[in-house]
């Protein structure tokens, strides 16, 4: 007799847990054929301000880690994306992607946050800098994370496009909080589980699904959140660009028009971390 | 050695020094500065190239603050005026921003030169213009722009050292900048070399209490023979500022000023993918341990609120000391401000200057009533001021607390607002309780402290044992709601381009 398989119940990473919308709200998620595949949460704001927090308290003590540390525990969620790279895959196929392709951008994933793992304590040599001022002064300039980003993912390349987006954001101490690809959330749901098993402290990512039309405006106006970034279309740019100004986030979108390449050398770069760090000058006495 | 007896071990008990107050009983003569600022009767727009009367016709006055005297008729642009202004910046754009670097640099090695060349002339026009004491604008301002076109200059032809790994970067086009009376000269500075170090061209609106500086900083980019076009000025006041930041042929917006206005020209350039760098308000924590060395540090909280009339973005405003030392902090401050010389900017004894304009004295005294009203309580030295002229007396609020306006809201102004505080955490919280980042100041005798203040507070510049220090070399700018962007060093030049 064949067995009656166990389905799983899809649920996001928020905050550390798995968890279903505060709303009780679900959204049928079908494959490619149009077979049914899970109820998706659809997150509401209340979610959204729910991960806000989480990433805000996570976010202190994950800036504080070492840089090396930091660094190992994004080499460390490659491994875990690594091991499940078959199932991965198959999340990435229901969108209706070919095998080789959905392969391919699994592995491009996993050597994107081996990237950016090797950057955690090297991007402060290259960006930060002593500056010889006029005086007797030692003045340098460091770098720090800006705290909370929110993210929002373009529709395709659902792994690929969140991966690139949140590694270079917490690399340097920033906390996210992301909302997964609308049309293929999936990959979204099952990469929460890695996140999970890869000593990345809880809320430090925080991964939502729901949609756009929903969220934006909250992810616009939330002032916790310091940076905005992501994929999005004309109406979407102007939207976050002046709700962020309400507390002057700082607010760096691809515009979704540009079907921006996540598979080219060009998506990953020194100054996409770059993107979320603020700049500190200190000017020390030089005396006895 | 047989111990003293313990009556003999007496120490004297802490006493203020004896103060040296001569009140009224000699005065100064007057040592006004008498080079001559050069000034026109009539200043036109500066645009590709050419001084030109705007479309309109119109002129409105430039007046010193410090006597309300007219000192110039300033051109009043209208969009039209605007319009052709980034016509010629964007005809200007292709051979500029394709010009090898190390000829760019020239050109920026000239104007340095140049304004070397005619400092004080610039010194005494700023200072009529905008109020701030003669050995400001003669030691701070103009040098310090000078300093800022001579490092830049040196970018110009090495920007591949700036941005290491970057696959390309280019320059963004042409840039609408806007900027405020404060510092008229130095802030124009600070637009113009980083953006023509990297190949932009430029239409600037200087703030219209102030746009003289500007205009005769162009007199200089004619005789620097910089190609018409690639700076363009165009004044006049907010309308004209609109037109600049809302300008279709603006690639990329530059703004120092109030976080209000930021905000607007945030919520107007939404979705134009125009870039933006905004550098706005602050209200500062100057934060003093008691260990630090007390003398030093009054004279550090005095310069980091009364330079330049307290209207400085960074102003250490918010006096946060610890209680130990409250007291004599406190004793030693009021002291200090009753020798404070308050009058003519163009005086060299003069410490503090004019205030900028009628509508700053109305705002800083609205602010200061606030304060009062709120609880604090008030110390203003007896100084005499002049009859004529906007004045305002070097102001300290005491027992200020967090909740007051006068400790949240930028005034603007020559007023410090003192809170106590008693461990570094509490420091610390109090210090980056505002939605302000912009600097801050620590006064301590403790390097290892020094840098456990820096690391904690919230803001983009901290000055240890020191306040209101500015090098060419050293980025500039905000954390949060003081804007973002960096102006100044090699981090300053990345605002100016695209990277990829």
């Amino acid at each position: 007799m064949a067995r009656l398989i166990i389905t799983k119940t899809p649920k996001v990473y928020v905050g550390g847990a798995f968890i279903r919308s505060e709303s009780g709200r679900t959204f049928p998620l079908k494959d490619s054929l149009g077979a049914f595949v899970g109820h998706v949460p659809q997150c509401t704001r209340k979610d959204l301000r729910n991960a806000v927090e989480a990433a805000a308290r996570a976010g202190v003590g994950w800036a504080r880690r070492t840089a090396f540390n930091r660094s190992q525990i994004l080499y460390r969620l490659a491994e875990m994306m690594e091991a499940r790279a078959t199932e991965l895959a198959e999340t990435i196929m229901l969108g209706g992607t070919a095998a080789a392709a959905a392969k391919a951008e699994v592995s491009a994933s996993v050597d994107r946050l081996i990237y950016y793992a090797g950057w955690a304590d090297k991007f402060e040599q290259v960006l930060g800098n002593v500056n010889p001022v006029s005086g007797p002064y030692f003045n340098f300039t460091v770098t720090e994370p800006m705290g909370v980003i929110g993210l929002i993912a373009p529709h395709e390349a659902p792994l690929l496009a969140l991966v690139s987006l949140f590694a270079p954001a917490i690399v340097s101490g920033n906390a996210v909080v992301a909302l997964a690809s609308e049309a293929q959330p999936y990959p979204a749901i099952i990469l929460g589980e890695m996140l999970a098993t890869s000593d990345l402290p809880g809320g430090v990512v925080n991964l939502l699904t729901g949609y756009r039309k929903e969220l934006l405006p909250t992810f616009a106006t939330h002032q916790h959140f310091r940076g905005i970034g992501g994929v999005a279309n004309a109406d979407e740019r102007k939207l976050l660009q002046s709700g962020a100004a309400e507390s002057i986030k700082r607010v760096k979108l691809t515009p979704a028009e540009d079907h921006f390449d996540w598979m080219a050398d060009a998506a990953q770069s020194l100054y996409a971390i770059r993107d979320w760090l603020e700049f500190k000058t200190t000017w020390h006495p030089i005396g006895s | 050695m047989p111990a003293r007896p313990a009556a003999r071990r007496t120490t004297r008990p802490a006493r203020p020094a004896p103060e040296l107050s001569f009140g009224d009983l000699w005065t100064f003569d007057p040592a006004p500065e008498t080079a001559d600022p050069k000034l026109r009767q009539r200043y036109d727009l500066f645009i590709d190239g050419k001084f030109s009367a705007p479309v309109s016709g119109t002129y409105f006055p430039s007046i010193n603050p410090a006597n309300e005297k007219t000192l110039a008729q300033i051109a009043l642009a209208a969009s039209t005026d605007v319009d052709l202004a980034f016509a010629a910046a964007t005809r200007a754009f292709p051979a500029w921003s394709r010009l090898h670097g190390s000829e760019r640099g020239k050109y920026l090695y000239r104007i340095a030169r140049l304004l070397q060349d005619r400092a004080r002339e610039f010194a005494v026009a700023e200072t009529l213009d905008g109020g701030k004491p003669i050995k400001e604008s003669r030691d701070f301002d103009v040098p310090m722009a000078a300093a800022h076109f001579f490092y830049h200059a040196g970018w110009a032809d090495k920007l591949e050292y700036a941005f290491p790994g970057a696959r390309a970067w280019k320059p963004h086009g042409v840039v609408g900048q806007v900027i405020p009376w404060n510092f008229p000269l130095l802030m124009l500075a600070w637009k113009l070399a980083p953006a023509l170090a990297t190949g932009n061209t430029v239409v600037l609106k200087p703030a219209e209490t102030t746009s003289i500086t500007a205009l005769k900083l162009a007199e200089i980019l004619l005789e620097a023979d910089l190609p018409p076009g690639v700076v363009n000025f165009v004044t006049g006041a907010g309308e004209v500022g609109a037109a600049v930041v809302n300008h279709p042929a603006a690639a990329k917006i530059a703004f120092t000023g109030s976080t209000e206005v930021g905000k607007k020209i945030m919520r107007a350039s939404a979705g134009s993918g125009k870039k933006l760098t905004l550098e706005l308000g602050g209200k500062a924590a100057n934060i003093v341990f008691e260990d630090a060395p007390i003398d030093q540090a009054v004279e550090g909280v005095v310069n980091g609120i009364f330079f330049n009339q307290g209207h400085v973005c960074c102003a250490g405003s918010r006096l946060l000391v610890q209680e130990g030392v409250a007291e004599v902090v406190l004793a030693k401050l009021k002291n200090r401000i009753r020798v404070l010389r308050v009058g003519d900017p163009i005086d060299k004894n003069t410490d503090i200057g004019a205030i900028n304009s009628r509508e700053q004295l109305d705002k800083i005294r609205r602010l200061v009533n606030i304060g009062v009203k709120d609880g604090a309580e008030l110390y203003q030295p007896p100084c005499k001021l002049p009859e004529k002229g906007f004045y305002f007396r070097p102001t300290i609020l005491s027992g200020v607390q967090q909740s007051h306006r006068v400790a949240r809201e930028e005034i603007f102004g020559p007023v410090l607002s003192i809170l106590t505080f008693r461990t570094v955490e509490e420091a610390i919280e109090k210090a980056n309780n505002t939605a302000y980042g912009l600097s801050a100041g620590v006064w301590t005798d403790k390097g290892s402290r020094i840098l456990k203040m820096s690391t904690e507070l919230k803001a983009g510049v901290v000055w240890a044992n020191t306040y209101n220090r500015f090098d060419p070399a050293s980025p500039f700018g905000g954390y949060k709601e003081s804007g973002f962007g960096r102006e100044g060093g090699r981090h300053g030049l990345a605002d100016y381009v695209q990277l990829h």
